[in-house]
């Protein structure tokens, strides 16, 4: 059993990285891997919307979305099927669950949240975390499974972040041909970060 | 500010394209990419979806409360999402399998909010509009290439008909598995990326 949950996130933090495999989270990865330390704290941050996110995402889909899912408020509505709503509820809990975080972080632990900033917000629309409600509902995890798989997923995504960051911040030194610097280098870096991280695949824990 | 009605839909080609220069939406265009049937499917649900929901906030930009109007145009967008999506499972079914995640990834695609945010809500309608179906095919234009190459060299076809033999067929040409991977979408971009600004050269970054 508890092998079970420890390769379903060893998958989620390498051999399905959301950021490097499924290319989510791409704008923010790009435009927030300047230097190690704000990567560090969006990382931080998405691991934690992550794990709370997809679980409760998961409740929605199970006692409310799925199809049949409402028979236990009435027998009548157990041929009702909800699954059309996903997409706009789920967006609702992750805007909601950011906005909660948000504020318990303001009331409790100050330096945190003024450490993290402007990235709580951005974290609404970071696609990382739409993209794994929505993989978690293709793949019908249950509840265990999904929060595993959410606080995975989340370490991956940090994980490649940061080894961006760092990689982007020993650039600077080097000399790079003006029509690559910037974007395109990093483009490429990516691209060759995503060919190492495929040496993971088809791993069996 | 391009203020002409033309600027305003070609700008986004290739002088401000959304992917190449702005870095918006790159999330969920990557994936698609691997043939060009899915990517020619995905390109016209962002342009439907960008272009209803520009034209839709321009019309309301001036009842929205600022304060809530990131929520008002997540759900705008996420309705209009819906629509595609639901249309495609009805109508074609194969494809939105392939598609799988992405088309829902269309809600947090970093381009519809973008133009939302930055043209819609001090536009007019009709501006809006063009400017959603200009960001759009900016988007596509670089979905379409990345598409492109990566059939044509992955499995040496072209939206499913075959250009080049190969191999397995008795033919000469032998796929470059590597081009179906993911780390050959970034590749392409990069080089994309190159192309454009030796061509364009003011739109070079100073430095890292």
């Amino acid at each position: 059993m508890l092998e079970h949950y420890l390769s379903l996130f060893m998958k989620a933090v390498f051999v399905e990285n959301l950021a490097l495999a499924f290319f989510l989270g791409m704008c923010t990865f790009l435009a927030v891997s300047k230097n190690v330390k704000t990567a560090i704290g969006l990382g931080i941050a998405v691991i934690v919307i992550q794990s709370i996110t997809i679980p409760a995402n998961n409740l929605i889909y199970s006692l409310l979305l799925q199809e049949g899912a409402l028979a236990w408020i009435s027998p009548q509505l157990a041929d009702v099927d909800l699954t059309f709503l996903g997409l706009i509820s789920y967006i609702g809990v992750i805007a909601a669950m950011v906005q909660i975080l948000e504020m318990t972080l303001d009331r409790f632990f100050p330096p945190l949240y003024n450490a993290l900033g402007i990235f709580l917000p951005l974290i609404t629309v970071n696609c990382a975390i739409l993209g794994g409600s929505l993989l978690m509902v293709e793949r019908s995890y249950n509840l265990p499974e999904s929060a595993m798989f959410g606080f995975g997923s989340g370490v991956g995504w940090a994980l490649a972040i940061m080894a961006l960051a760092a990689i982007r911040e020993k650039m600077k030194y080097s000399d790079v041909p003006p029509g690559l610097r910037g974007l395109g280098i990093t483009f490429i870096v990516v691209g060759l970060m995503a060919l190492a991280f495929m040496s993971f695949g088809g791993i069996q824990l | 500010m391009a203020d002409k009605p033309k600027d305003v839909l070609l700008n986004p080609l290739f002088n401000e394209n959304p992917i190449a220069l702005q870095v918006l939406g790159i999330c969920s265009a990557l994936a698609v990419t691997t043939s060009l049937k899915p990517t020619l499917v995905m390109c016209i649900a962002v342009i439907f979806v960008i272009a209803l929901s520009n034209t839709s906030v321009s019309l309301i930009r001036n009842q929205i409360p600022s304060s809530i109007r990131i929520i008002v145009q997540m759900t705008i967008i996420a309705s209009l999402v819906i629509i595609v999506d639901q249309v495609l499972q009805a109508y074609a079914f194969e494809i939105s399998k392939q598609l799988s995640v992405f088309v829902g990834l269309i809600i947090t695609n970093c381009i519809v909010m973008g133009r939302a945010e930055a043209f819609a809500m001090k536009n007019a309608p009709a501006m809006s509009f063009l400017d959603g179906i200009g960001n759009g095919l900016g988007y596509s234009l670089i979905l379409l290439v990345v598409g492109f190459v990566r059939e044509l060299f992955g499995s040496g076809k072209l939206a499913g008909i075959e250009i080049f033999k190969t191999q397995t067929d008795g033919g000469w040409y032998l796929p470059n598995n590597m081009m179906l991977l993911s780390p050959s979408a970034f590749f392409i971009i990069g080089f994309f990326i190159w192309a454009l600004r030796s061509w364009k050269p003011d739109q070079v970054e100073e430095s890292n």
